[in-house]
């Protein structure tokens, strides 16, 4: 018991270092995608309420998870379409000017 | 298929998932690899949703067929369909729905265990550090978009021992979720006090913060939503949510940091500060009318079409008067006749953590022309015109150069630095902090008065005739 909870703590701190050094790479022009896609990303919770929705041992049980399949699913497909879409914006310059370093 | 294949499927996919994501984060660190980056984050949750539904212990699917359906057609026509002025509210909104699906499947699994007669310790402690966090983040981001949608009230609401009250509903909480580890079994009564004590937390929590402060707050509930996802994985011990939510609640913290570096805050001022009521000192030089020179769009126009190099400041005021493609057809006309152009975005230029960037994107502004305060502020000692569109307190000079104001140690642009500075403004007013700027009264400042698009508008046409 106590033993699964230590595995998951250990998991659990190793993908926050592992976040941390990641998402401090970011450049602030991102950080709103990065917000929007990581909070895609929080709708993981799915995982956990697809099977818990279909599990028929309390009816209770089943609706709450079937309304956190509908709210993660938002979550999910409302996040990642609207990260996209805002990616989607961001363009490099495209007539690139004569003294432009980057250029030659 | 044996048991253990199964689980082997399950977790091996998991492990595929779990690498996509932080591959696909990885990937967000240009914007030319970004859009790929998010793509491989989809694929990581389209594998680890799908592998899922192998799962034994699934005995219907009706439930889950309609609620996927239902949630995505929901979350399509809102991905497509927001404004990216309003994306801060898109998101908090979003936050909104995560922390409560976190908390419904913590909840979902707490009563199955309790009907069963048996809800072990461990899991019944996570699962209470779940149904909290995630019913606090569902209020409490449903506020925070509210107050940036107009429909709740910008202004903090404050009432005297407010910070006591919301301390004591959280001892409340910690002490029913402990009741609750050790009694799980018919106490569903007790278990619907916790979810809306956390309920009601969550919107003690932030109506108090001002409209100003919510990029803050929606950054610190983007953590929240994580964390929450985090401990649902804790209490049904899956390895996908725990490392997800991990990763969630890293990003939210570190962008939780950086606005409230770049507002001059600490967490526990934005979060109990309850500002704009504790007064902030309008440190009023009273009466004391300071000399500024006001110019005409003419004279402005021919400043900026004879520099050699130009940098705009856009505020939040140029995104609120939509002025956002006006002034990249400004930048393209200096560009077609020689003049260097470059955007200093500051962090709380937008009303989140990189909106600014987005909104000038939107508007055909190419990224590699947006420099931050760190990569731009050198840069202004060696510019002809820094050109202020909306911003006000980030370009105070007082905030680097007064000890006693109420700014200082604010980071911002050096837009001071620049030959001259041409301020397009409404009027003289004070920013949001109620202070004066030294930066307009300035000889080498220029107040060009007007609405934003209307002024960048006439500048646009006086140097198309240049």
């Amino acid at each position: 018991m106590i033993e699964s909870l230590i595995l998951s703590l250990t998991v659990f701190a190793l993908a926050t270092f592992i976040g941390h050094s990641v998402i401090t790479k970011v450049p602030p022009t991102l950080h709103t995608p990065l917000m929007s896609g990581t909070n895609a990303i929080s709708g993981i919770v799915i995982v956990g309420a697809l099977v818990a929705a279909g599990m028929t041992d309390s009816a209770l049980s089943q609706g709450l998870a079937t309304a956190a399949v509908v709210l993660a699913t938002i979550n999910v497909v409302g996040g990642f379409l609207v990260t996209d879409r805002m990616l989607r914006m961001f363009r490099r310059r495209e007539r690139p000017s004569s003294n432009d370093p980057d250029n030659s | 298929m044996t048991d253990q294949d199964y689980i082997n499927l399950i977790n091996g996919s998991y492990l595929i998932a779990a690498v996509l994501f932080i591959v696909g984060l990885m990937l967000l660190r240009t914007p030319a690899t970004a859009r790929t980056g998010n793509r491989l984050s989809a694929l990581a949750m389209l594998i680890a949703a799908g592998v899922t539904l192998v799962d034994r212990n699934i005995l219907e699917f009706e439930f889950i067929i309609g609620g996927v359906l239902l949630g995505a057609v929901i979350g399509v026509v809102l991905a497509r369909t927001v404004q990216m002025t309003a994306m801060p509210q898109m998101v908090a909104i979003f936050n909104a729905f995560g922390g409560g699906a976190s908390a419904l499947l913590a909840g979902s699994e707490f009563i199955r265990l309790a009907d069963r007669g048996d809800v072990p310790e461990d899991a019944g402690a996570t699962i209470m550090l779940g149904t909290a966090i995630g019913a606090i983040t569902l209020t409490g981001s449903l506020v925070a978009a509210g107050k940036l949608t107009g429909w709740v009230t910008q202004n903090p609401i404050v009432f005297p021992l407010r910070n006591v009250v919301s301390g004591l509903l959280g001892v409340v909480i910690i002490a029913i979720g402990v009741f609750l580890v050790f009694e799980p079994i018919n106490n569903e009564i007790m278990f619907a006090v916790l979810v809306g004590v956390a309920l009601l937390l969550g919107v003690l929590l932030v109506t108090p913060i001002g409209g100003a402060d919510m990029p803050v707050v929606v950054a610190l509930f983007n953590s929240y939503s994580g964390l929450a996802g985090a401990a649902a994985g804790f209490a049904l011990d899956n390895n996908i949510l725990i490392i997800a939510g991990a990763l969630v609640g890293a990003s939210g913290l570190i962008l939780t940091r950086i606005m409230t570096r770049a507002m001059n805050r600490s967490l526990v001022n934005v979060m109990f500060g309850g500002f704009g009521a504790s007064g902030v000192e309008v440190s009023g030089v009273d009466g004391e009318v300071r000399p500024y020179s006001s110019v005409q769009a003419q004279d402005a126009a021919m400043m900026l079409g004879y520099a050699n190099s130009v940098i705009f400041v856009p505020g939040y005021g140029l995104a609120v008067a939509q002025a956002q493609h006006e002034l990249r057809t400004l930048a393209d006309l200096l560009q077609a006749r020689g003049v260097e152009v470059k955007y200093a975005i500051h962090p709380v230029a937008g009303r989140m953590p990189g909106h600014m960037n987005v909104l000038l994107a939107e508007a055909d502004v190419p990224y590699d022309q947006l420099y931050d305060l760190d990569q731009i502020n050198r840069d202004f000692d060696q510019t002809d015109v820094a050109v202020v569109v909306g911003a006000n307190d980030v370009v105070n000079p007082a905030a680097r150069d007064r000890e006693g104001s109420p700014i200082y140690g604010m980071p911002i642009l050096n837009v001071d630095h620049a030959q001259s500075v041409i301020v397009l403004k409404r009027s003289m007013a004070s920013g949001f902090a109620g202070i004066d700027n030294d930066l307009f009264y300035l000889d080498r400042t220029s107040m060009l008065f007007g609405d934003a698009k209307s002024s960048v508008g006439s500048l646009v046409s006086e140097i198309e005739d240049l």
